[in-house]
């Protein structure tokens, strides 16, 4: 299996996927913005969209629309994205701003499926160096703020009064939550995302309650999903997607399932 | 008398509402001072502007304390059962001397320390979701302590907390003025809180405040 180009790249892109979401989907879990998380993905996909039209490539269309809109939203504070019909609204538009880039860009059907579902074959090596860069980029953002980015998605409410920049340090996180975004659509497909952003997390918090062994569980998680999701994928062909979300929700009703268990005890 | 703020002739309204005009009134330095008045007099509206002149300085204002140095535990916290950080861990989301992401060696002893002081040695690695109303509140608090503030302001920390609970936060906060001067507001409705642990009381009633020297010593222990 290892012996094909394509899935070296996607078990590398793995490897960096799992990272970040490993940390962001902690803070995300933590900040219980599952469903803006979802809508940002559906930017990201008229994004790709986008950058299939003009003709760059879908990874900047993805980072360019999903920054744009973190930024927007942060700074109208985040509690607008957290209003259901706000939600309804930017998911309903921006899923049909992408189908008519799509139509307007002549391309194949199968374009914005991979697009929008993900695929085993997705990555080449041009993608795999911009991943992986993005990866590194997103990863020194997160060890300097760090703290701060923790303080605010764990306590929202007492870093408002007592850490300074705090909506400053909210920006940044739905910057790095775009890019985060961007880069995970590459395997999984932008309308899966947040599988990779919600579960692994939402699994941990029963199993373990420190930050550091959060974000190691999520980050362990989420690399078994992707790397035994590519393998079934490679022998079934079946879609890749449907694996990793299959994973992740077996390892979510084994969370749940441990936490009754524990809770007898 | 020290003071640690100083009001003079201050005109507040929030949308369209006046809620205090030409209040006026010290906050003595390293002393306990209950603010007291009627729902919706503007404690908290208060409390929240004299924070927010950190940034936006108001010349009728004088904080002589830094931004750093002032710690506010609001009266909510948007923390559900499920609220996944160990106390220990939540505790430590107030430490912020160093940048690295780890803690260094001695951001941990004064977590340990703060942590003992608050007698949720025995707890910290439960998660703060699980944890009952008292236990949540010496948490809340021991947050703050790990910025090692100058100025501590509570907002009604002990309103859910049943009689026993509140004694064993109030002797805590009573005794952190004593020993490491620091100077505590705490919004209460309490009265029997105040009699036993103020030494001033601020009253907000009619657009202005008055600044009241309690007397401890009178109050019979039961």
């Amino acid at each position: 299996m290892l012996q094909f180009d394509f899935m070296r790249y996607a078990f590398i892109a793995g490897i960096f996927i799992s990272l970040i979401c490993g940390i962001m989907g902690t803070f995300v879990v933590a900040r219980q913005t599952s469903f803006f998380t979802h809508t940002l993905s559906e930017i990201g996909f008229s994004g790709a969209t986008f950058g299939i039209f003009i003709g760059i490539s879908p990874l900047y269309g993805m980072i360019i629309f999903t920054l744009a809109s973190a930024f927007f939203i942060g700074l109208s504070g985040e509690r607008l994205s957290r209003r259901e019909a706000s939600i309804s609204v930017f998911s309903g538009v921006f899923i049909g701003l992408g189908i008519l880039f799509l139509s307007l860009s002549n391309k194949q059907a199968n374009y914005a499926t991979n697009i929008l579902f993900g695929s085993i074959v997705g990555i080449n090596i041009t993608n795999l160096y911009s991943l992986i860069w993005l990866s590194i980029f997103i990863l020194i953002i997160i060890t300097i703020f760090f703290r701060q980015l923790t303080y605010n998605s764990f306590d929202a409410i007492g870093s408002q009064y007592n850490q300074r920049y705090n909506t400053l340090i909210s920006i940044i996180f739905l910057g790095l939550l775009a890019l985060t975004i961007s880069i995970t659509a590459q395997i999984i497909g932008s309308l899966l995302i947040f599988v990779l952003l919600t579960i692994p997390a939402s699994a941990a918090k029963y199993f373990v309650h420190s930050l550091k062994k959060m974000i190691f569980l999520t980050t362990i998680f989420s690399l078994f999903g992707i790397w035994f999701g590519l393998y079934l994928a490679y022998l079934t062909d079946w879609p890749v997607s449907f694996f990793i979300t299959v994973i992740e929700a077996v390892i979510y009703a084994t969370s749940i399932f441990y936490q009754r268990i524990a809770a007898l005890h | 008398m020290n003071s640690i703020i100083n009001v003079h002739d201050l005109d507040l309204s929030v949308q369209g509402k006046q809620l205090f005009k030409n209040l006026t009134f010290e906050i003595p330095t390293n002393k306990l001072t209950c603010i007291t008045g009627e729902n919706g007099v503007g404690k908290t509206t208060l409390i929240k502007y004299l924070l927010s002149t950190f940034e936006h300085p108001d010349n009728h204002i004088t904080l002589d304390v830094a931004p750093k140095e002032t710690q506010y535990v609001p009266q909510l916290r948007n923390l559900d059962d499920e609220f996944p950080l160990s106390i220990r861990d939540f505790v430590g989301l107030g430490l912020k001397k160093a940048v690295f992401p780890w803690h260094t060696a001695e951001e941990r002893l004064l977590l340990r320390r703060v942590l003992d002081e608050t007698s949720l040695k025995t707890i910290q690695n439960r998660p703060l979701g699980a944890a009952s109303g008292g236990e949540k509140q010496r948490a809340f608090l021991a947050q703050a302590l790990c910025a090692e503030p100058q100025l501590l302001i509570l907002d009604e920390s002990t309103a859910s907390l049943d009689k026993d609970s509140k004694y064993v936060l109030m002797d805590l906060i009573e005794q952190l003025v004593q020993t490491s001067e620091i100077t505590v507001l705490f919004i209460t409705h309490d009265p029997d809180l105040i009699t036993r642990y103020a030494d001033y009381e601020l009253r907000l009633a009619h657009q202005k405040g008055h600044l009241l020297r309690k007397d401890k010593s009178s109050h019979v222990t039961i």
